[in-house]
């Protein structure tokens, strides 16, 4: 006899009963991911839609390697490439409306160029001269975001409090495989899902965490299958399918639009290139494994789906490489230049009135700009016995705003 | 105007009072957090302010204070201004690195374009028997981050006049509310609700000549005791409240160290990389000419906060200030 039966009487109320939700979405993602393109469905696709994704994928690809090429000139600081993710940037730039919000990470660069940010401003943050080269507010793309994770709950606010004003406004939201693991990833799905915000988060699985591969990242089947546990639809799709990523950002961006609440979007890609150009990505995996990437390439893709449609011929081809080789040159030809920068600046926008304490820093600095001024002008005289313009003067020659 | 027998308010009332006039004269204020809605917030600060404005524009949100603040950010994109709780100090920490790598610089990362002007409410301080995590004093790791305000009322007309100006204020500002002080109450009048001052300037709480007591939030009242203390022993001291801390209002504290020549720094955040170090430095730096003894700190102790009823030994007191004061060299000058 155990105790409680010696002590006989105790009997529990049980407590009132569980009520699982009445309505549960359809929660468990694809099995497999996604595809249109190589399947019979590509045949229902739009011929513009194809096309704009085949020009913007050709495109993206020239601007990754002309910002890897910059970087070598020392004109760039670092740049992450997306080689081999050219199909989800472009799509997630694609499939937005104007009034839609885009939150890059740091290696969105290609999607807020495609969503028409001036490729030159995408790359301030990299190139090291101002963090946010562009005003967010024009083409609705937030600041390129550096730590991981933490531009998805702004995401979630933003979507939340455009739904608050009335607004038909959805936001996208892009994070890496990485992002997954972060806090600040959970946070965003789950205040998502609470409050049925109008945002879709887009997960770019490109394998790897800088060097740790996704089997040390989580232990779930997929990605997709964390948006279960939040009580949202999950999705997996192929990465390197710029329709199929178009197609399934759609429906969860249609899904958001009709007050429905948000979607979590897995696209299974590669990263071809190392996480950035410092990395040496010889060191955590095989050549073998990233060429057999390169048999599934999305501008091959597309290319191929165009030419079997009958929608692309050599001087298709053709004329998108030059589009793209235009945008390159430009894009050589003005980070060639110089930035001119004011140091002043640095004051400019850290309050909105600036606090006592940094207007005497203002002034100390201003000091020392006149200072060095003055004695380069000096030198100056004494080179060239006293003819006195300095072109180099602290003071930017215009404004660069 | 006569006063007819003005029930006095509580300063978690003045606060309430605050939250509920911006959001009157201001349909983008939005108060967010745990359990400010239905409860009230578990010192009642929100209290009523769901049932009058809806779910929509006082929300209670999940549990997770990096979620309350990173969706407050991208609320405050959209043009709202959100007002956030933490609840208690130690609980905000989760939150950090929204607070500094978002909040504190999106209007530097953006040139301007993208200003947050939200307000992050933070209970703070000991002195009211919390368990642990319920009574740090997080004001250094704010001050210390470029782009926050970071203010700190100690009277019931400046929690309500303060926080109407952060939540006013087109930058982001860190609010802390000295928890020890939600049950206080002075003359203020809830039917008559006064501005103050905009954020950055301190105050002279007490007029005195022979030394300068600079502290804020939950070590004014104290200091304040002190001050009629020292009367007994002879010295007549200043008491100046920063209700700042970002801003600093420099002149105002080196106008009345100038005057007395002494100064003692009180604050119950621990003292080695507190905020008494670097206002020390700065007094040092303008009055040093004035300055009949070296500027002194009473700190809280540099430990973890203790256990409530250890508490009121770590916690600065009328007697360890007053001890400070009989440091001043006094001897030196007679």
């Amino acid at each position: 006899m155990t105790v409680m039966e010696q002590r006989g009487a105790y009997r529990p109320t049980p407590p009132p009963a569980w009520q699982p939700r009445t309505d549960p979405a359809p929660l468990l993602p694809d099995a497999l991911p996604h595809r249109v393109l190589g399947t019979r469905a590509a045949d229902r696709v739009d011929p513009d839609l194809l096309r704009r994704l085949y020009a913007e994928l050709v495109r993206g690809r020239r601007y990754n390697t002309q910002a890897t090429a910059l970087t070598k000139q020392g004109r760039l600081a670092v740049y992450p490439s997306s080689n081999g993710q050219e199909a989800c940037e472009v799509a997630a730039a694609l499939v937005l409306e104007e009034r839609d919000w885009l939150f890059p990470s740091y290696r969105d660069t290609l999607a807020a160029v495609a969503r028409g940010l001036d490729p030159v401003q995408a790359l301030t943050l990299l190139r090291g001269d101002r963090h946010t080269g562009y005003d967010p507010y024009e083409h609705r793309v937030a600041p390129l975001c550096t730590p991981l994770a933490t531009q998805l709950p702004h995401a979630v606010g933003l979507a939340h409090a455009a739904r608050l004003k009335g607004d038909d406004v959805v936001a996208l939201a892009l994070v890496g495989d990485g992002g997954t693991s972060e806090g600040d990833f959970h946070e965003a799905l789950n205040f998502a899902a609470v409050w049925q915000a109008p945002v879709v988060f887009l997960v770019q699985n490109n394998g790897f965490a800088i060097s740790v591969p996704l089997a040390k990242q989580t232990a779930a089947p997929s990605l997709a299958h964390k948006a279960v546990g939040y009580g949202m639809p999950g999705r997996l799709v192929d990465g390197n399918d710029a329709v199929a990523v178009h197609e399934v950002l759609g429906e969860a961006i249609a899904h958001a639009r009709a007050g429905l609440g948000p979607t979590l979007v897995e696209a299974v890609t590669y990263r071809m290139e190392a996480h950035t150009n410092a990395d040496d990505d010889k060191r955590y995996r095989e050549d073998t494994e990233v060429e057999a990437w390169r048999a599934h390439d999305p501008i091959a893709l597309m290319e191929h789906a165009l030419t079997e449609r009958g929608l692309l011929d050599e001087d298709g081809v053709r004329a998108v490489r030059e589009d793209a080789e235009a945008m390159a040159a430009d894009l050589r030809e003005r980070m060639n230049q110089d930035p001119v920068l004011d140091p002043m600046d640095l004051f400019a926008h850290v309050y909105a009135r600036p606090t006592a304490n940094l207007l005497e820093q203002e002034a100390q600095l201003r000091a020392e700009l006149d200072a060095e001024a003055r004695h380069h002008d000096d030198e100056h005289d004494d080179e060239y016995g006293g003819e006195a313009t300095d072109a180099r003067s602290h003071e930017p020659e215009g404004n660069t705003r | 105007m006569t006063t007819v027998a003005v029930k006095p308010a509580t300063m978690a009332q003045a606060l309430g009072r605050a939250l509920r006039d911006a959001m009157t004269d201001d349909p983008t204020v939005h108060v967010m957090g745990e359990d400010v809605g239905t409860l009230g917030g578990v010192f009642r600060v929100t209290d009523g302010l769901a049932k009058e404005f809806g779910e929509d524009r006082v929300t209670d949100t999940p549990l997770a204070e990096a979620g309350i603040l990173g969706t407050a950010v991208g609320m405050a994109m959209y043009g709202l201004r959100p007002v956030v709780e933490m609840q208690f100090d130690a609980f905000a920490y989760p939150a950090f690195e929204q607070l500094i790598s978002h909040v504190a610089k999106m209007r530097n990362r953006t040139r301007g374009a993208m200003p947050l002007p939200l307000t992050v409410r933070v209970p703070y301080g000991g002195g009211i028997g919390g368990v642990e995590h319920h009574s740090d004093s997080s004001e250094a790791y704010y001050m210390a981050t470029p782009g926050l305000h970071v203010v700190t009322p100690a009277t019931v007309a400046d929690a309500y006049g303060l926080l109407r100006e952060a939540i006013a204020s087109d930058d982001p500002v860190v609010f802390l509310e000295p928890k020890r002080l939600y049950w206080s109450k002075d003359s203020w009048n809830p039917d008559e609700p006064q501005a103050v001052e905009p954020i950055g300037r301190a105050v002279v709480r007490r007029r005195g000549r022979s030394a300068t007591l600079i502290t804020y939030g939950p070590s004014v009242p104290v200091c304040l005791e002190a001050a009629d203390a020292a009367r007994a022993e002879g010295w007549d001291l200043e008491v100046v409240d920063l209700r700042s801390l970002v801003p600093f209002d420099d002149e105002t504290v080196a106008a009345s160290v100038r005057r007395t020549g002494r100064a003692v720094v009180v604050h119950e955040s621990g003292g080695y990389g507190g905020p008494g170090g670097e206002i020390a430095a700065r007094v040092t730096e303008r009055c040093f000419h004035h300055l009949e003894a070296p500027v002194l700190r009473v700190a809280g102790f540099d430990i973890p906060y203790p256990p409530p009823m250890l508490e009121r030994h770590h916690l600065p007191g009328v007697d360890r200030i007053l001890d400070a004061v009989a440091r001043l060299q006094w001897e030196a000058q007679s």
